[in-house]
């Protein structure tokens, strides 16, 4: 049953890609064999059609090479004006993709997909244009030559020995909604070609003799043909795919390519192209890269990194594998991924050394168990040079005098040691000869070699090994002095002597680079593990911007900096104070082209490369989140594989560091809204409530007043404004209240505090409060003294009236209240307490949130504010409130506030001033 | 309405105060002429020459303040001042810059008249000569001219800087000054950002003279902006 289910990923690749075709504008090429077959034409035509159609086209480029035909055509259609760029004092007409983008058409026309761009334009490559253009959601019409597609490149050279330049990724071909194929059959196309319709007549001439021989044209035909019937064989698999048309399908076949540092790689990322487009297979291409490739000459290693990139063009996945033993490193991850085919080269190694040392390809096919592999031979004497190039090209190199002085320095150092232990060996021996047999004088010259290869390397080892056996030759055996050898029974000796050194000196000297190599890898997860440790620190998004600069300029050397954008997407040079590693100003053009395609650009990349900068995508989980420009010193210590790898991995430590960052601050302001959303849902019912009593009352007694005057005595009347006036106090105080709590709460209030003496602060709260005391006894009990506490007056005294209103409130008329203060060592502790019947059990600490009131539905109004205004009051002043019931009934209500510092001083003035 | 009625100019630019000013301040005997706006009320306080002006510190244009600081420039009208609550930087500004007094809304037509009276004593002091030599407020006596203090008949020990501080309130008595106002009269320039001198003076001061310190009756606390010498009606 399961079996008949369509696969789930592949399912799940055709609904992403949907989604993508969705946002993107759709890609249509018209697709022909050769120059001449009609392609232009025919997107011209499609496009007058779509005309008729009332679909805004545009002609965004279109080479008409003067045919009439074509020229007709294009009537009636928008052309748009081509940009002109300035190169070397010619004028080059180019697609203007700016203009274009500018335009917005639903469909623009650009001739000539594999055309390269001239130098000044954003993109390298047309292809590249016409890639942004449907990113923007424009469509698009393009024409194409099957001789420019790239995996293509190699057979056309082969068929037409003409080597095309000008290419194309597969996969812009691969990923086109459309593809027309233009079709004519050579002998037609020949006659056009003679007819003059093709070229003007010279150049017909010139064409016919070269490229359009009607071998080529039948072979290029046919190469057409077959990858057009390649591409709808695609189709039809997606639709059964979508049908569930369950055939055996080759669920999850995945190529993995494993190329080296040699020129069979470019043929073998073609070839495994080739293979996984047949399998519909995934592909991966690996570079792995032992301690031995770690030394290859910069120039080679950027050969591989442009493969690398080679090999993504044409949809390729790209690992770089790192470790001493290729052939596990390309198993383990071979296993890891579920690969399915490994496509390699020819072993390079051959006769006894392949049978001595073994090669990778041998370990591979013995380990692989599940996995096919795949051998992708050579011409002959290609592979020859394959394998002699690289190291002749390194000798070569090694030996140029332009190399780096140090290594010079190093490589004669390296000479002196060994002939310093040969020397000190050939002592040593010396002594022990005529005591000891030769053997034993052998072994004292092979400890020598050992000693030499743990200290000083190869190179110091193997010559030693070499100055060993001849300074044995030449002192020990006989006849001494010469190089002659009287007995042959030491040659064998020799031999071995020499074998056993080479041996001793290359493991030892493995052994070492794997040290090395070790040790880097160690480096660099401390790097890795500091810059982590730093980002979990970071609580702001600056912050993690000043760390990702710091450790950046660490590790890669040179400036960089994090660029975000605002609102509307705009990317903008950060406000925030720049470190010193910070790159001052870059261009904003390029980071806003790579936020918005989520692309690398700029400097030894394909987009932009004139930049001064490398812009590398900040991707998050949703989306780009920013740019990171960065200004290296030395590009290649940030393009190196596996420093490549370092700095992604930064990139997204970073990224994600943001991501965080970003979403606390949201989940805070979330919690934020929610609370002060429920803040504002109690305030509105409680004042929807205590609100309109007054105002009820109020309006009522004053449409009395207005509108039965005649009918009142004076005392109705005085009755009635009392009213009035009592409801319109009350309010006011409502709406004190609620302004105080908004205003403490919202953090506004700054404390303003002054030294006051306390008794004036109470003694003020006394006096405002006298009224509503009416007549109410308060006692009073302050340390003697004058006591000085250093607080915001206005607002303690606020404190003070709330608790004494509340007294007034709760308790019977005319029942004293009791104010004390003590000071405590830190402490000054006011108290207010009353003879009333106290708080419910369990209130205690209710009685302080906002809108909380002992008697929900009684009598007595307000909002339940003023406790929570007089706590956040007193905790502003870093205090604390508190509320319990005292001995002998009645309730008390306290605040503590911290007395930290000493009261000022005042000049005493003489009495007898 | 005779024309020897005092003239008050009412700088506000609520409607419905303004009419329930000058409703209860006609009643009083006043002739109140109203602005709208600052600059309104500059040319009336100018053409009108009131005996005193009420002025909202919240006006549209110009700032109730700047209103202050013109008008100074060329009189010594009397001003009280009106404020929406928890503006006391506004109020002390206000008084500073030359305002008599202040009320903060809502208010009471009795603590406007209260108010009004006072200001309209001080304003005819000013003009005629102070001939009072002794102050009298409840049990409190003090001797101007002798410089003696009574409470109660009892003869209080004040230290020349306590008397001073009490005289200053004397002079103003019923009229609120500011902390800035009374170091500036009591101990000089110099001492204008001490504010805690003159409360512990005041507090000194109460010990003496008040009954209960906590409960005063004659040296009244205005939180945050000053003090208040009590006024006898």
């Amino acid at each position: 049953m399961s079996d008949l289910r369509p696969d789930p990923d592949a399912l799940l690749a055709r609904v992403e890609r949907e989604e993508n075709q969705k946002r993107r504008g759709r890609l249509k090429i018209f697709f022909g064999a050769a120059a001449g077959v009609g392609k232009t034409y025919a997107m011209l035509l499609a496009a007058q059609a779509k005309r008729l159609e009332n679909i805004d086209v545009v002609v965004g480029l279109v080479e008409t090479h003067e045919r009439q035909e074509t020229v007709a055509v294009l009537q009636g259609l928008e052309l748009l004006s081509p940009k002109l760029v300035k190169h070397r004092g010619t004028v080059q007409r180019e697609f203007d993709l700016d203009g274009t983008l500018k335009r917005r058409p639903t469909l623009v026309l650009v001739d000539e997909l594999a055309h390269s761009n001239a130098v000044g334009c954003r993109h390298p490559k047309r292809w590249q244009d016409v890639e942004e253009l449907l990113a923007a959601g424009i469509d698009v019409y393009s024409t194409l030559n099957v001789q420019h597609l790239e995996s293509l490149n190699d057979d056309v050279s082969q068929v037409t020995g003409v080597q095309v330049k000008e290419t194309v990724p597969d996969t812009v071909f691969d990923l086109a909604d459309e593809v027309e194929l233009i079709d004519l059959p050579p002998d037609e196309l020949l006659l056009r070609l003679k007819e003059g319709k093709v070229y003007v007549p010279q150049q017909a001439e010139r064409a016919m003799r070269g490229f359009f021989r009607k071998g080529n044209l039948i072979a290029l035909r046919e190469l057409s043909l077959r990858l057009t019937a390649d591409r709808v064989d695609a189709q039809m698999q997606d639709y059964r795919d979508d049908h569930a048309i369950q055939d055996v399908w080759p669920v999850g076949d995945r190529v993995l390519v494993c190329m080296g540092p040699n020129p069979i790689a470019e043929r073998l990322i073609r070839a495994a192209k080739r293979l996984a487009t047949s399998l519909h297979a995934q592909w991966i291409v690996a570079y792995v890269e032992t301690p031995e490739l770690q030394r290859l000459s910069a120039e080679r290693r950027d050969e591989v990194l442009r493969l690398l990139r080679f090999a993504e063009q044409l949809g390729a996945e790209t690992v770089t594998l790192s470790g001493p033993d290729m052939s596990n490193e390309i198993l383990n991850f071979a296993k890891s991924r579920n690969v399915t085919k490994i496509v390699l080269g020819k072993p390079s190694r051959r006769g006894w050394k392949r049978w001595l040392l073994g090669s990778i390809v041998d370990t591979l096919i013995t380990e692989a168990h599940n996995i096919n592999v795949y051998l992708l031979g050579s011409p002959r004497g290609e592979d020859v040079s394959a394998q002699k190039t690289p190291k002749s090209v390194s000798r070569l190199k090694s030996l140029r005098p332009s190399y780096p002085w140090g290594r010079v320095k190093r490589r004669w150092l390296n000479g002196g040691w060994a002939l310093m232990m040969t020397s000190v060996t050939t002592v040593l021996a010396w002594l022990m000869s005529g005591k000891f047999e030769s053997a034993n004088l052998v072994m004292v010259y092979l400890l020598g070699v050992v000693f030499v290869a743990a200290r000083f390397g190869r190179e110091a080892s193997v010559l030693t090994s070499v100055l060993s056996v001849a300074a044995f030759d030449f002192l020990f055996v006989k006849p001494i002095y010469t190089f002659a050898v009287a007995d042959a029974q030491y040659l064998v000796t020799f031999v071995i002597m020499l074998l056993v050194g080479l041996i001793i000196s290359h493991l030892t000297s493995n052994m070492r680079s794997q040290a090395k190599v070790a040790s880097h890898r160690e480096r660099r997860a401390n790097v890795l593990y500091a810059l982590s440790e730093d980002l979990a620190t970071s609580r702001t998004i600056a912050e993690t911007a000043r760390i990702a600069a710091r450790h950046i300029q660490d590790e890669f050397g040179g400036n960089s900096v994090l660029l975000f954008p605002v609102g509307d997407g705009q990317i903008v040079y950060p406000s925030d104070p720049p470190v010193p590693e910070s790159l001052r100003a870059t261009d904003l053009g390029v980071a806003q082209w790579v936020f918005d395609h989520a692309q690398i650009a700029g400097q030894g990349t394909d987009t932009l490369p004139g930049a001064s900068a490398v812009f590398f995508p900040l991707s998050g989980f949703r989306g780009v989140i920013g740019v990171l420009a960065l200004r290296a010193v030395n590009l290649r210590r940030v393009f190196l594989p596996e420093q490549r790898r370092l700095l992604d991995t930064f990139i997204s430590q970073i990224a994600q560091t943001i991501e965080r960052v970003r979403f606390a601050d949201e989940a805070q302001q979330t919690q934020l809204r929610i609370e002060s959303e429920t803040l504002r849902n109690s305030l509105l019912s409680a004042i929807s409530h205590d609100l309109r009593t007054p105002l009820a009352s109020i309006v009522g007694a004053a449409s009395t007043l207005v509108e039965e005057d005649v009918l009142l005595t004076a005392l109705d009347r005085q009755e009635l404004s009392l009213t009035i006036y009592d409801e319109a106090l009350r309010m006011s105080n409502l709406a004190n209240n609620i302004l105080d709590m908004a205003r403490i709460d919202g953090g506004q209030a700054s404390l303003n505090r002054q030294w006051y003496p306390l008794d004036e602060i109470i003694g003020g709260a006394l006096t405002r409060i006298h009224k509503r005391l009416k007549g109410r006894s308060v006692n009073t009990k302050l340390p003697d003294g004058l006591c000085m506490v250093r607080l915001d007056a206005v607002l303690i005294e606020q404190v003070l009236i709330n608790l004494l209103e509340n007294a007034c409130k709760y308790t019977p008329a005319g029942s004293p209240i009791d104010i004390t203060a003590n000071f405590s060592a830190h402490m000054l502790k006011v108290t207010i307490a009353d003879h009333g019947p106290g708080i419910p059990p369990g209130a205690e600490e209710k009685l302080f949130d906002k809108f909380y009131q002992v008697h929900r539905e009684g009598t007595q109004s307000g909002v339940g504010l003023g406790l929570a205004i007089c706590k956040a009051i007193v905790i502003a002043h870093g205090g604390v409130m508190g509320a319990s019931n005292r001995q002998g009934g009645g309730a008390q209500f306290f605040f503590l506030l911290p007395v930290d510092e000493a009261a000022p001083q005042v000049i005493e003035e003489l009495e007898d001033e | 309405m005779s024309s020897t009625n005092p003239v008050i100019v009412i700088v506000e630019d609520d409607l419905q105060i303004c009419r329930f000013l000058r409703t209860s301040l006609s009643v009083h005997g006043f002739q109140v002429i109203e602005a709208g706006s600052g600059e309104r009320g500059l040319v009336e306080i100018g053409t009108r020459k009131p005996e005193l002006v009420i002025l909202d510190l919240g006006l549209p244009g110009m700032d109730g303040i700047e209103v202050i600081h013109k008008v100074r420039e060329w009189s010594a009208v009397p001003i009280i001042v009106l404020s929406a609550r928890s503006q006391e930087s506004n109020k002390i500004a206000a008084l500073d810059s030359g305002a008599d007094d202040y009320l903060t809304k809502p208010f009471s037509i009795g603590e406007l008249l209260a108010r009004i009276r006072v200001s309209l004593r001080h304003a005819a002091q000013l003009v005629g000569d102070s001939t009072e030599t002794i102050f009298c407020l409840g049990d409190l006596q003090v001797d101007l001219t002798c410089r003696k203090v009574f409470l109660d008949e009892q003869e209080i020990h004040l230290t020349p800087l306590e008397y001073r501080l009490l005289t200053v309130l004397i002079h103003h008595a019923g009229k609120v000054l500011t902390h800035r106002q009374l170091l500036l009269q009591v101990w000089g320039p110099t001492y204008v950002e001490h504010a805690h001198y003159v409360r512990i003076y005041m507090g000194q001061l109460r010990r003496k003279l008040e009954v209960d310190p906590t409960q005063p009756r004659y040296l009244l606390t205005e939180a945050g902006i000053g003090y208040r010498l009590a006024y006898r009606e």
